[in-house]
């Protein structure tokens, strides 16, 4: 007989938690079961990614039959269990628990980092005493440079060693340990260099509780409750671990993991995490521009999207050549490459993106890498038959279309290594972007600004070929727009059919799981949070092409 | 009269060597039937063993107590082809106690005969001493003793022409309260922090090295060569029902004769401290003891006139007899001073794992600290007694709650003292 949830009824057990029955599979810890029905308990040492060494004695529940309160991270559920959580004598051990941890703790939330969504302040508040009892003098370690970016307080540390163990267990790389004892007690790394040059240390930033590890980019430079979460995928590699943009003030000011367990876990590296002042970069283009070099004003969206549909249908049937770029959205590059072939028969559909020499693997959750492949969208990119040219560094390549006589289409690239001459003989030069080239735009009969990442929504498809949605954190400047809305107008008047998209999930609709085999039956909304795979044996070319990327080849 | 001292109730099983230079050497102990109990062992075979240990009664001489045979009854059978251990407790460390110091330093032979048949009788290839890292004329000791011992064919290959492989390896710690924690000995034995592991698994399934394990006091195995050469009922013929053999005593203090006696089971605390030890130092009154090292709750000088030195004895009493370290307190000691004297040693030894000891212990001891320099208030008592509260069965290991004991024992039976000091500024005792 099945149970209800399609497993056997031997894989689960049933217990009752604070009255009320729950059903979780076998080897489910108190902490989780409890957590299954929405009752979460204060836990430090615990971590989902870490062992549980039940050492913070802070989620203590009662067991009927148990002779003392039981850690409820390693007690493991049993059939018939009666838990209490919420006992008079469960209450007052956790609230004396918390009494212990305020003895040396400084209480200098005003200054501190962590403040706002401090573990401290939260189970204090829920579960503390109203006043606190110390009179005695407070034991002061004061601050350590730990390397890298990050700083540790020792004064605020609760001891949970969740930094210690991240260390040891999923970065492999034991740097960091306790030194002394007792109250003297005090987390200290190894050497010298501390934690620089270890490639994922700042996740012990993440898992620290309190603010005892703390980010140095990050030191003061906001509170906690200023920020706004925007979820998103880190876009310095093609991993794509899930990620929120924390913003203040329309400016990124951290990128923090969010879990995900089929891309980063809880993790991400420190490469991508010091990658975001770029999102916050000023000099964007402001407007539309229309006409080459000299002659070129600007000119409203409605203005140059008439006159650019104008010159699109004059050069009918042309030869066109199509610049993407492996850092824009799926729903950007398939209205590009749709705009492309409306406008003409497309002779190259490339992109350039960077590759770094090797992988950086996070040995206790392999699955996580900086892969080689430095932008996040060239699975995407390749899905929908962009090739890739160039060389590693991201330049090069572009010599016949830099020469070319026909229509020039060039999107998120920003032609750093081209000179004036690029795009000299094009009947037409379109360029979309974030910000003006410095010279290879001279030549662009249309000049039009684009939201940048962090403005808008999209999708990626990361190294594994899983389509991941990111949504935007800052507000567009000036006159930009997204790609897909701007290509989605061009495409719905140069192919005369329905209105053009008005969200981002139509366009994912209508321009890339409609038009391309390896995103047919994905839907916008069913991506979630956590995103889907591309489809499996997607026999297109790019469907082949999506998979060598996954194994590291290197088509071009 | 020269150490040891000697009393005529004694009766000396585990401690007829002490004192007799000639007991260190194998020939010396051999003299006395020395690895008899070994070879007698290694023909009756490991069940029969157990077994004997079993009848005796023998219990774990570390503290806790535990009938030794029906702990070593819990090892797994060797079928399963991985490694069983013992392991040796000698990290003595508990305040007040030195029992297994002087029987390493005196018989080191007894212990390694004890070893030896500890580690036949659960199936164990290896068997390491772990030695408090400060005894270091124990550690000379055991060394040469255990190096005379693998050259006369008794340890290592092939155990007195029996086929048995048993190899015993001396291991000193680097001076940790907390290493003589069973779990917190593993980890120090492995290389790791000192820090007890939470339980379970136990160490019968998986303790040292993840392998079987099992873990004795040195005085539970140095009685075990004498359980198996004379029987289990010989053993009983001492002590009480519950509580049969003899034990060593560790009495300091206020005692004019300190030192170890060995006494059977259920011997009267005021023998012990009267007739024994030749009565309270200069005559003065008895204040208070505490029977059984510094862990377990003080006892008032009224409750150790009916208390007898077994381990029902001292709990009927509300005390424990621990590991019978007898410490003696004479009118002039201050109690406040004295807990405050175990908390601080308390507070340095929390490996620091678990916040109500890390936190708890240090707390306490400076709250003592000040109510014995006499700015206390009355309420610091309070919350003593529900910090200690706080720190009892909340944490991986016993630690904090060994410092409850003494400081909720010293406020209930004390609390005089401690209210002198808070209101009047008055120290009882010498300072």
């Amino acid at each position: 007989m099945m149970a209800d949830n399609g497993r056997l009824p031997s894989d689960t057990v049933t217990l009752s938690i604070d009255g009320q029955d729950v059903t979780v599979p076998k080897g489910t810890s108190l902490l989780e079961a409890a957590a299954s029905m929405g009752t979460v308990l204060p836990h430090y040492c615990w971590h989902p990614g870490l062992s549980a060494p039940a050492q913070c004695r802070i989620c203590l529940v009662e067991v009927e039959g148990a002779p003392k309160l039981q850690p409820s991270c390693v007690t493991t559920a049993q059939d018939g269990q009666v838990v209490r959580t919420d006992s008079a004598e469960a209450l007052k051990m956790r609230e004396g628990v918390l009494e212990f941890y305020l003895v040396n703790h400084p209480l200098d939330c005003p200054i501190c980092d962590m403040s706002g969504e401090c573990k401290l302040q939260d189970y204090v508040f829920a579960e503390g005493r109203e006043k606190g009892r110390g009179r005695e003098p407070k034991r002061v370690f004061g601050r350590d440079d730990f390397g890298g970016d990050v700083l540790y307080y020792g004064d605020r540390c609760v001891m949970c060693t969740r930094c210690v163990r991240f260390m040891d267990e999923v970065a492999r790389d034991s740097r960091l340990t306790v030194v002394e004892r007792g109250s003297r007690a005090v987390i200290d790394t190894f050497f010298a260099e501390g934690l620089e040059g270890a490639s994922f240390a700042g996740n012990v930033v993440d898992i620290c509780p309190v603010g005892a590890l703390v980010s140095k980019d990050f030191l003061h430079k906001a509170r906690a409750w200023d920020l706004d979460h925007a979820p998103s995928v880190c876009p310095e590699c093609s991993q794509g671990c899930n990620v929120e943009l924390h913003v203040r003030d329309n400016l990124v000011q951290r990128l923090k993991p969010r879990e995900n367990p089929e891309v980063n876990g809880h993790w991400m590296c420190d490469y991508g995490r010091a990658r975001y002042e770029w999102m916050n970069q000023g000099g964007r283009l402001a407007a539309p521009a229309a006409g080459r070099s000299k002659d070129r004003r600007p000119a409203a969206w409605d203005e140059a999207l008439e006159m650019l549909l104008a010159k699109l249908r004059t050069v009918g049937g042309a030869d066109v050549k199509v610049v993407g770029s492996a850092g824009s959205s799926c729903e950007a590059l398939a209205a590009l490459a749709a705009v492309a072939e409306a406008a003409g028969s497309v002779s190259a559909r490339v992109f350039r993106s960077r590759r770094a020499a090797t992988e950086d693997v996070l040995p206790g959750f392999p699955l996580l890498a900086r892969r080689r492949d430095l932008s996040p969208n060239a699975g995407g990119a390749r899905a929908l038959a962009f090739s890739r040219v160039g060389a590693d560094d991201g330049t090069g390549g572009l010599d016949e279309v830099s020469a070319h006589e026909g229509v020039v289409l060039v999107m998120d690239d920003e032609l750093a290594d081209q000179d004036e001459a690029f795009g000299a003989a094009a009947s037409l030069f379109v360029y979309l972007g974030t910000r003006e080239p410095p010279t290879a735009a001279a030549n662009a009969d249309f000049v039009l600004p684009l939201a940048a990442f962090a403005e808008q929504e999209g999708a990626f498809v990361n190294v594994h070929g899983r389509v991941q949605r990111f949504w935007p954190g800052l507000r567009t400047p000036g006159e930009s727009r997204p790609a897909w809305l701007v290509l989605g107008a061009l495409l719905a008047a140069l192919e005369g059919g329905d209105a053009a998209p008005d969200s981002c999930a139509q366009a994912f609709a209508e321009i890339v799981a409609a038009r391309h085999e390896a995103f047919a039956g994905l839907s916008y909304d069913g991506l979630g949070t956590q995103g889907a795979m591309l489809a499996s044996g997607a026999s297109s070319p790019a469907g082949k092409t999506a998979v060598g990327a996954a194994n590291g080849a290197d088509p071009a | 009269m020269a150490y040891p001292y000697r009393h005529d109730r004694e009766v000396r099983v585990l401690s007829d060597g002490f004192g007799d230079p000639a007991a260190r050497t194998v020939g010396g102990w051999r003299a006395r039937g020395g690895y008899e109990g070994l070879a007698r062992a290694l023909e009756m075979g490991r069940t029969a063993v157990v077994e004997a240990v079993k009848a005796s009664g023998l219990r774990g001489r570390g503290g806790a107590g535990f009938p030794t045979g029906v702990k070593w009854s819990f090892m797994p059978s060797r079928t399963s082809g991985r490694p069983h251990y013992l392991l040796c407790n000698a990290d003595e460390s508990e305040p007040g106690t030195f029992k297994d110091r002087e029987i390493i330093r005196w018989t080191p032979h007894q212990l390694i005969e004890g070893c030896l048949i500890g580690a036949y009788a659960i199936g164990a290839e290896h068997c390491y001493i772990y030695l408090r890292g400060e005894f270091f004329e124990a550690t000379r000791v055991l060394a040469k003793a255990l190096e005379e011992a693998y050259a006369e064919g008794l340890a290592g290959k092939d155990v007195l022409g029996s086929g048995t492989d048993i190899d015993v390896t001396l291991h000193v710690g680097a001076g940790a309260y907390i290493c003589g924690e069973e779990t917190g000995l593993m980890n120090s034995l492995e290389g790791r922090r000192g820090e007890p592991r939470i339980k379970p698994p136990f160490p019968a399934a998986a303790g040292a090295f993840g392998m079987p394990t099992t873990i004795n006091n040195v005085e539970t195995l140095a009685a075990v060569p004498h359980i198996v050469r004379h029987g289990g009922e010989w053993y009983r013929q001492w002590g009480t029902e519950k509580s049969p053999g003899t034990k060593l005593f560790c009495v300091s203090g206020h005692v004019s004769l300190p030192g170890n006696y060995e006494l059977p089971l259920g011997f009267p605390m005021m023998d012990l401290i009267d007739d024994v030890c030749g009565g309270v130092r200069d005559g003065k009154a008895l204040k208070a003891v505490i029977p059984g090292g510094s862990s377990v709750p003080i006892m008032s000088a009224e409750d150790c006139e009916s208390c007898t030195l077994c381990y029902e004895g001292v709990e009927a009493v509300g005390s424990m007899l621990g590991c019978a370290s007898v410490i003696v307190m004479d009118e002039s000691a201050d109690i406040v001073k004295q807990t405050r004297r175990m908390a601080d040693f308390y507070a340095h030894e929390s490996c620091g794992q678990c916040t109500p000891c890390r936190e708890g212990t240090a707390w306490a001891s400076r709250i003592l600290r000040r109510i014995e320099e006499g700015r206390g208030k009355e309420e610091d008592l309070d919350t003593l007694l529900e910090i200690s509260e706080q720190m009892t069965g909340t944490t991986i290991c016993v630690l904090s709650d060994s410092l409850a004991a003494p400081i909720v024992s010293s406020i209930e039976k004390f609390r005089d003292e401690y209210l002198a000091l808070v209101r009047r500024g008055e120290r009882v005792g010498a300072a």
